[in-house]
Parts: C-alpha cells; sequence; structure tokens
C-alpha cells in the first residue's frame, strides 16, 4: 500500500460517508416495504421497533467485526472466529450448567476465547504462518473441540444471569446492543488515544519496515489475535444466551465471512493499512438492514442469499482499484479549467 | 538423492502407509477390499472437488465456492429430471456448462476487476447457495431409471464393488497429474503461482490462465455434484456445507504450498484417503465421536503446515549459505 498521508488525518465523517449513504439506502429501502420501520416503542419496560432488532440482531457480526477490522489492519484475517464463537458459548453452558455462576461462566468463555486468540496470534507472529492458513486450522478443528465440551448434545440451560446477557434488557435497551457500543467505543478509544492504532497500520503496510523502525510486530500481531478472540468469545456468549443453549454445529457457522464482509463493506482494504472500526460496524449494520429488508418485504427467504451475494459483488466492484482508477480518468478527461495557452503570453511578450 | 520439493509428497505418501498400517494392526478387517472400495466410492465426490482446488491452490488462490457449487449441480439436475423429460446426459452436459461458466466469471472478475480471490469466491459461495435455495428448498428425490443404470455399475473384486463413481474420481485424479505436469496450461499455472509479476515478465497469459483456473474448478466442482447426486439419488440445497474446508485441508496435507507454485495433484489423491481412512477407522472403532473426525483433520493440517515451514526455512537457509560460499568465493579469486 501506499505510503500513509503526512499532516492531520482526514475527517472522520469523510471517511465513512460512502457507508452511511449505503446504510442510508438500506434503510430507506426498510421504510419503502415497511413504513412503520423507525417506529420505536416503550412497552414492558423495553424498548422495541424495527431498528432496535437491526442494532441487537447485529450485535454477534458487529462484535466480530472489531476484531477482524485489527486483524484485517495487520494484513492478516482470522477464518476461526465462527469456531471460537462455538466454543465460547459451549463452554459457558457447560460451566453454568455444572452450577457455577454466569459471572465464572463468562469469564472461562472469555478464557478459551483468548486462549484461541494466542493459539491463532503464535501461529502467525512466532511460527510466520500465512494468517489464512494459520487460522484456518482453529476453524477446522474448532468445531471438534466445541462438540466435546457439549459432548455433541446442544447443551440447554435456564441460569438467568447468563440468559440476560442475550435476551434481557438494562434500562430498556436490550443488552447485546450496550456490549457491543460499549466494546466498541473502549476499542476504539484504546487504539485511537495511543499509538496502538498506528502502529498497527505500521504492521499492515509493511511489517519488515515497520520492525526496523523499532515496533515489536510479534507481540502487537499476537496481541490483535487475541482482541479477535476474546470478541468471538463474547459474541459467542450472547448467540448462546440468546437460544438459552449452546449448539457446536451451528452457532457462529459462517459469521467470519459475514464479519470479514462488514470488515471489506466498511471499506478496509484486505491487504491492511488504514482501517476503521466505525466505518466496519456501520458495515455490519449495512448487512443487518439488508437482512431486515428482505424479512420485511415478504420475498420468499430463499432469495435472501442471492440478493446478498448481488449486493456484496456490486459493492466490491465499486470499490475495486480496477473501477476506481476508471472512474479517476472519467473525471481527469472531463471539463476542466484549462491552462492558459502558451501562445498568449507569446503574444504578449510579441506585444 | 530425493529432491525436497518431492518431501512433502512422499511425507503425505508415509503418513498414508502408517496411518493404513496401524488402522490395520488394530482391525484387520480392514485391510480387505472391500474397505478400500468403499474409500473410493465415500470420497469420490470429495476428491473431483479437490483436484479443481489443488488447481486453485497452485496457482496461489482459493476457491470458497464449491460446496455450493455441488449442492446447486444436485438441485439442478433433481429439479431438471423431476420437470422435464430430457435425458440425464444431457442435463449432465448443461450443468457442467453452467458450473464452467460460473467459475470462469469469477476467475475474470479476480482477473479484471483485480480483487483478492478469496472475496470473490466467498460471493460465489452465497449466489450459488442462493440459486440451490430458489430451485427448492426441499430435498428432490432422483429417480430416473439411467440413474439405477449408472449406479448399478461396479467391478467386482472378492466381493467388493468398486462403482463407477470411484472409477470417475481416479480418472480425474490421472488427467488432472496429466494436465498439471505435461500441458503448457499445467506449467503455466505453477508459474502464476511461483508470482505473477514474474509469471507475466515470462510471457504466461495471466488472464486465460487464471479464467481457465477457476474455470476448472467450477467445472469439477459440477462433476462433483453429479457424483453426489448418483451418490445420494437426491438434490438437496442444504448438502454438501463446508465440502470446500474439506477439499482445501486435503489439498494441503496432501504437501501443496497454500502460497502457490509447489505441490502435486497426486498428493491431494492421498490427501483424501488419509482423511477417509480418519473416518474409516471411526465407524470401525465405534466408541469414539464423530467430532474427533475434525480434530483429527485438524491436527493433521498444522502438522503438515508446520513441515511445509520447516522445508520453506531449511530452503532459504541453504540458499543463503550457498550464496555467502559463491561470494566468498569470488572474493578468493579476486
Amino acid at each position: 500500500m501506499s505510503s500513509p498521508p503526512v499532516g492531520p488525518r482526514p475527517s472522520i465523517l469523510k471517511r465513512i460517508m460512502p457507508q452511511l449513504l449505503i446504510l442510508g439506502v438500506a434503510l430507506a429501502l426498510n421504510v419503502a416495504v415497511f413504513p412503520e420501520f423507525f417506529q420505536i416503542d416503550f412497552r414492558n419496560g423495553r424498548l422495541f421497533g424495527n431498528l432496535i432488532d437491526v442494532l441487537n440482531r447485529g450485535a454477534p457480526v458487529a462484535l466480530l467485526c472489531i476484531g477482524m477490522t485489527l486483524v484485517i489492519a495487520t494484513k492478516g484475517i482470522d477464518l476461526s472466529v465462527g469456531a471460537v464463537m462455538a466454543i465460547a458459548g459451549a463452554v459457558a453452558a457447560a460451566m453454568v450448567v455444572e452450577g457455577h455462576g454466569w459471572g465464572t461462566a463468562v469469564l472461562a468463555a472469555l478464557a478459551a476465547g483468548g486462549l484461541c486468540g494466542l493459539w491463532n496470534g503464535f501461529l502467525v507472529a512466532v511460527l510466520r504462518i500465512q494468517p489464512i492458513v494459520a487460522t484456518l486450522v482453529l476453524m477446522v478443528a474448532g468445531r471438534g473441540v466445541a462438540q466435546l465440551v457439549t459432548e455433541g448434545k446442544i447443551l440447554t440451560f435456564d441460569n438467568p444471569g447468563l440468559i440476560h446477557l442475550g435476551a434481557g434488557t438494562v434500562a430498556g435497551v436490550p443488552t447485546p446492543i450496550l456490549i457491543w457500543l460499549a466494546l466498541a467505543a473502549l476499542v476504539t478509544f484504546g487504539v485511537r488515544k495511543t499509538a496502538l492504532g498506528m502502529l498497527i497500520e505500521a504492521i499492515g503496510i509493511n511489517e519488515r519496515s515497520s520492525r526496523l523502525a523499532g515496533i515489536n510486530s510479534r507481540v502487537l500481531l499476537i496481541c490483535v489475535y487475541l482482541v479477535s478472540g476474546l470478541c468471538a468469545a463474547l459474541a459467542g456468549v450472547i448467540v448462546a444466551a440468546d437460544i438459552k443453549g449452546a449448539d457446536a454445529n451451528n452457532a457462529g457457522l459462517w459469521l467470519e465471512l459475514d464479519a470479514i464482509l462488514a470488515v471489506v463493506i466498511g471499506g478496509n482494504s484486505l491487504l491492511g493499512g488504514r482501517f476503521s472500526i466505525i466505518a466496519s460496524l456501520i458495515g455490519a449494520l449495512i448487512i443487518q438492514s439488508v437482512n431486515s429488508v428482505i424479512l420485511l418485504s415478504g420475498l420468499p427467504p430463499e432469495f435472501n442469499l442471492v440478493i446478498k451475494a448481488l449486493l456484496i459483488l456490486g459493492i466490491l466492484v465499486i470499490q475495486s482499484p480496477r473501477i476506481g482508477n476508471f472512474i479517476y480518468l472519467l473525471r481527469a478527461s472531463g471539463p476542466q479549467p484549462q491552462p492558459e495557452p502558451p501562445h498568449s503570453t507569446q503574444e504578449e511578450a510579441a506585444r | 538423492m530425493i529432491r525436497s520439493t518431492h518431501l512433502p509428497l512422499l511425507i503425505t505418501l508415509a503418513t498414508f502407509v502408517l496411518a493404513y498400517a496401524l488402522c490395520a494392526s488394530a482391525y484387520p478387517a480392514m485391510l480387505s477390499w472391500r474397505v478400500i472400495a468403499n474409500l473410493l466410492t465415500d470420497n469420490a465426490f470429495l476428491g473431483i472437488a479437490a483436484v479443481g482446488m489443488t488447481f486453485v491452490i497452485l496457482s496461489g488462490g482459493i476457491d470458497l465456492s464449491i460446496g455450493s457449487v455441488i449442492a446447486f449441480t444436485g438441485v439442478f439436475l433433481a429439479v431438471i429430471l423431476r420437470d422435464t423429460s430430457i435425458h440425464p446426459l444431457v442435463a449432465f452436459a448443461l450443468v457442467l456448462t453452467l458450473t464452467t461458466g460460473f467459475g470462469a466469471a469469477m476467475g475474470a472478475t479476480i482477473h479484471y476487476l483485480e480483487m483478492p480471490p478469496f472475496i470473490v469466491t466467498l460471493a460465489g459461495m452465497f449466489l450459488a447457495r442462493g440459486a440451490a435455495y430458489v430451485l427448492s428448498t426441499e430435498s428432490v428425490p432422483i429417480t430416473h431409471e439411467f440413474y439405477d443404470t449408472l449406479q448399478g455399475l461396479y467391478w467386482k473384486v472378492d466381493g467388493a464393488r468398486f462403482r463407477l463413481i470411484g472409477g470417475l474420481m481416479v480418472l480425474t485424479f490421472l488427467v488432472g497429474i496429466i494436465t498439471a505436469h505435461r500441458t503448457r496450461f499445467g506449467q503455466n499455472v505453477y508459474a502464476l503461482g511461483g508470482g505473477e509479476q514474474a509469471a507475466k515478465l515470462m510471457g504466461v497469459p495471466v488472464a486465460r490462465t487464471t479464467i481457465g483456473i477457476y474455470a476448472v474448478s467450477g467445472g469439477l466442482a459440477g462433476l462433483s455434484g453429479i457424483v453426489f447426486s448418483l451418490y445420494t439419488s437426491a438434490g438437496y440445497s442444504l448438502a454438501t456445507v463446508g465440502v470446500e474446508l474439506d477439499a482445501i485441508a486435503a489439498v494441503v496435507i496432501g504437501g501443496t504450498l497454500l502460497t502457490g507454485g509447489y505441490g502435486f495433484v497426486a498428493g491431494t489423491f492421498f490427501g483424501i484417503l488419509i482423511m477417509g481412512l480418519i473416518q474409516t477407522y471411526i465407524v470401525f472403532d465405534g466408541t469414539l465421536s464423530s467430532w474427533w473426525t475434525k480434530i483429527v483433520i485438524g491436527g493433521l493440517l498444522f502438522a503438515f503446515i508446520l513441515l511445509q515451514k520447516g522445508l520453506t526455512w531449511a530452503a532459504q537457509k541453504r540458499a543463503a549459505q550457498a550464496r555467502r560460499r559463491t561470494a566468498t568465493g569470488s572474493a578468493a579469486l579476486s
């Protein structure tokens, strides 16, 4: 990638403008098929409404894409997050079933997720295995491990504390929304108010030169995968709490792809470098809004995947470097202020 | 002396022989022809798809769409044989054209729009799976007498039945081996995997080769779908989820470098057999749960990735040593 521009960062609003526009279009489509989309009620001490639903249902992908954004910024990728979700959900459920408190269960799930993240980080940073391969190992084996924990069954539980994380509310707002907003704020401040974000971008742009510049890229890479594992663990706990059970086979299935998609829609390059967690989160909301359009429009759910695929292709084509070049050339060849024709100065000189 | 490029293949082969010997020592019944015949029959669709995946990975790419394409092919065949009266052979030709074209379109998108194969084939995966859903969400049985004829074809050895689809897989592997090592297309694939820039400078037609690679992968996924429909006698849009991962795992266990440029189609064949062997062992044992398959395959994957890493590292070290030696040699001369 090109070297980072010198000078102040362009305003965040300008950076996330395309994503906001796409989100606006997706929400407008929602209103078009369902006029009461923006209506939010307060009933039984809880907010109700389609908009709240989008925020709530988007929680797992939003959580995953926080970690995924950081990983992709280092020129990596984490394919294992779906499997880590299954492991974390299984661990939390198993702890609760054994009679531990929900706090211990969540801590154990986070520990499991952190361990998975450390493993990925170790493979990538120490053994220098390319990230897509390194995380593939856990993607294949992870579901097996999750099934080992649940012993092949769907572990159900009725611990109110744990269920609250997925289905409860705090001051009327569903808990998952609060969790992902809080974590997003925490991580964004963590990387933007310190030099961490810049260091991560430096690794993604050129790891060798960042190391020569004195960045401890090895530790930082491990940390990035650790964060991704922790985010996945939290998402896994929420998904398990939502259905009051841990399903090792289906929890988080294909969510790694949705998370990567959210990051890509958020305009982050898969080749690493500059990143924006906020843009990725908007990407996650775009995906969820599209799901909501398809649901509300009453189209047969069979069309869900086809529409999603076409949408992805559209967004990718717009963002592809070749098309970007083409638009740039189109603009450059359009009408623009011509430089002063040289002969006029010659005439002046002659005069 | 053994060339280091052949070492991963030999280690795969040794792993297979060792694994088979271990299985046979635990359960002597596994030495029968019947087990071997079933190994070929049960893994036929995976093997055919893995040949295509080998070409994609050799070129440095990846194809995540094959599982969905297999499911789409099955549903397409089932629906078309249910609703129309055309002959299955015509339907086969139709679906192969369709999937090859689909692969070629993905290859063209990757090359001309300069997008990473990972994302393009991910969109392709959604698209093919979605198309299968649109055709039918239920499992559609296939009841055509031509299917019964094809399923009834087998070659009998000692009570073991080597079925048509197993033979088709072996044939696909043979054609794949010849294509990879004895044709210009194969050489271009290896060159592309070694580095696109270098390949372009060498005069490899990058556009044609990239499109060709993904067309081959799509076409073989279609063939795999046909085999899968022969194997199950049905088309179901939820079938073969995650087959792309199994295929990638088989290719890696077969000794192909995931960064592209190094590897053998024959290695993939033994990768498939090793994975099939693990499953057979678990069935024979009866007390082990099915999820151990995933864990063991994950462990094998890790071992082979480590092995590749070690070999690359050793090769680099040797190259550096050779460079140093020539450098000191020339210094001494002058």
